[in-house]
């Protein structure tokens, strides 16, 4: 399930604005890796690259080259739907899709994709919302609306429908930071059983819960306000919150800057 | 040799020294009305310039002037400049409200003479001045059909620009069509007729009738199609833009197209506000005169076909009736404007009902 995330010299652009450049990083199948940095040093640009999210905005490009288990996915031929499904993506506010109730925001993916069956969707409907640990919560008001649920739920309804397609990686820019420390806490636990079955890229402010969930921690920072991201430092989140190897990580982690 | 004590926070100035303010009593507001009321009529009968309008218009200065000097006097001067602009706000809302309920109560009260199954069943052929009955069935019929197939028409055009220009456009093509949709919407509808009448039925319509121009209901809908469309485009687009951007990203991310993104996410999210805005478009072309007297030259007989021959609408109808020399045709005349104002509201409930149910109910 799980697939190798490897970029190499990529740069993101909006418009005229150089907002990364130069990012070299390798994520292994199956862990977790944190972003962390300062506001604006672009990792949720980063991210967004991944899986072609960026390239939504207007004016946005992405150069270099991005490899997903050795196939790049900004070949010329590779369909954007395609790497998309591969590559899931969780966001920073919840969106559910207020139109429709809790199962259909589930099997939004796969019914949007095409899958009719209503066995196949009830069955994959309960293990992505049992994945996601709303199963017990949700199971008797599946036909109420998604929007209706608390913040912390309707995080984890976004997660279970992103998991629902079975992607091989999942991103998460920033996925509770709008979210209450129990919520969050909720969502941590899940990370650790999702890196099981996927890999997982995280992007957050917040220091102590990328000690807590990630295995491998990359440190981005800018120069000063109008200067690319650039990647400083990529190592064990242990030896990042320890030992880190650059003088910047350093003052960073231990709050000297950002 | 005493300490300067220096306190070490002061109070900032703004600070009051205590919560507590003194209000007006409850009755105040009331007082001063009815003192302004009979101070007004004092003035204006007493100098006899003037009848109960002026009594209304000068006891409304009167109480403004009051209820500022009392509330400024006790209550102080924001307090006072608070009531004051409360009490013109509603005065506002009451003038506003006073001729739509004039309206109303117009259409209703003469509107209901004429309001029997005659007026329903019956049309205006063979019906002289002389004649009491003669009714508007044809007028329906033609508003109905006129107005549908503009609605046909312009609903799936005015939609699909719409997503054009908020999902697709870029750069100067799109720029200029909302620049003249935004100008299509100042066309008048005389003109919107005239163009109709002279490329229509002028030039196209022989085509169908032996080299004949013929007047036809399907001419009006076009007239009204045009005037329809950019009131559509405008809304529509409004309400797409409205739609935030993380729902379409959270689609795109599931890996689903652009194209049933926007069919399975975005319009249903934007449809209630879509549907008020063709609900908009269709009222007001219900109600236009001008280009359907042009183009489909209005008539007596009932008339099913909408592509051939005269047709009526309802809007015709009134402007027919009320210049007719006949006693009874001032009753139908109002009759008709009722209905087509009751038409128009049921159309819209129908419409706003069906786009909730499509939605989850909270």
């Amino acid at each position: 399930m799980a697939k190798r995330v490897s970029a190499s010299n990529v740069t993101a652009y909006y418009g005229g604005f150089k907002a990364i450049e130069n990012i070299n990083l390798t994520v292994e199948p199956k862990t977790v890796t944190a972003l962390i940095g300062p506001s604006g040093c672009g990792k949720s640009t980063f991210l967004r690259s991944i899986n072609r999210m960026h390239e939504v905005l207007p004016g946005a490009r992405v150069e270099g080259s991005l490899t997903i288990d050795d196939q790049d996915i900004y070949d010329r031929d590779v369909d954007v739907t395609a790497v998309r499904r591969t590559i899931g993506m969780v966001f920073q506010r919840p969106n559910p899709f207020p139109t429709m109730s809790i199962f259909e925001n589930v099997v939004a993916g796969l019914k949007l994709n095409g899958v009719r069956k209503k066995s196949i969707l009830e069955d994959a409907a309960e293990k992505a919302l049992r994945a996601a640990n709303l199963w017990g919560e949700v199971k008797d008001r599946l036909a109420k609306p998604g929007a209706g649920l608390s913040g912390g739920q309707q995080q984890r309804l976004c997660i279970a429908r992103t998991i629902a397609v079975e992607p091989q990686v999942v991103l998460m820019d920033e996925p509770c930071s709008a979210l209450d420390p129990i919520s969050t806490l909720a969502i941590e636990d899940l990370m650790f059983q999702l890196k099981d079955k996927f890999t997982i890229i995280i992007v957050t402010h917040n220091m102590q819960q990328a000690a807590r969930v990630s295995d491998r921690t990359a440190f981005f920072s800018i120069e000063k306000t109008g200067d690319p991201g650039r990647l400083i430092e990529y190592d064990n989140t242990q030896k990042i919150f320890s030992n880190p190897s650059v003088k910047k990580t350093e003052d960073y982690i231990t709050g000297r800057f950002g | 040799m005493t300490p300067t004590v220096t306190s070490h926070r002061t109070r900032p100035p703004a600070q009051p020294a205590s919560l507590r303010a003194r209000r007006l009593p409850w009755y105040a507001a009331p007082a001063i009305a009815v003192a302004a009321l009979a101070l007004s009529v004092v003035i204006v009968y007493g100098t006899g310039i003037g009848g109960p309008v002026l009594v209304i218009v000068l006891g409304a200065v009167l109480y403004l002037v009051g209820l500022f000097a009392a509330a400024n006097a006790v209550e102080g001067r924001r307090s006072a400049r608070n009531r004051t602009w409360s009490a013109l706000i509603h005065s506002a809302f009451v003038l506003a409200v006073l001729p739509l309920a004039s309206v109303v109560w117009t259409l209703v009260s003469k509107g209901t003479e004429r309001l029997d199954g005659d007026f329903f069943n019956t049309s205006m052929n063979n019906i002289g001045a002389r004649d009491p009955n003669g009714g508007a069935y044809h007028a329906i019929v033609g508003t109905l059909e006129q107005v549908g197939i503009a609605t046909l028409i312009t609903v799936p055009l005015g939609i699909l620009c719409a997503i054009y220009i908020v999902e697709y456009g870029r750069g100067k093509f799109a720029f200029a069509i909302r620049f003249f949709v935004d100008v299509m919407t100042g066309i008048p509808s005389i003109v919107t007729g005239l163009f109709v009448l002279a490329f229509w039925v002028l030039i196209v319509s022989p085509w169908f009738n032996d080299g004949r121009p013929s007047f036809s209901g399907f001419a009006a809908a076009l007239a009204l199609a045009v005037l329809m469309l950019p009131t559509i485009v405008r809304s529509t687009e409004e309400m797409l833009r409205l739609v935030p951007a993380p729902l379409r990203e959270g689609a795109y991310a599931l890996g689903v197209p652009k194209w049933k993104t926007i069919l399975r996410v975005v319009l249903p999210t934007a449809l209630p506000g879509i549907v008020t805005g063709v609900m908009l478009a269709i009222a007001r072309a219900a109600g236009e005169t001008a280009p359907v007297l042009l183009v489909a030259g209005g008539g007596a007989a009932i008339n099913f076909n909408p592509f051939e021959n005269n047709q009526s609408s309802l809007a015709l109808f009134v402007y027919q009736q009320a210049g007719e020399a006949s006693k009874y045709s001032p009753a139908r005349a109002w009759t008709a404007a009722l209905t087509l104002v009751a038409l128009v509201l049921i159309l819209t409930i129908a419409a706003k009902l069906l786009a909730r149910r499509n939605r989850l109910s909270r």
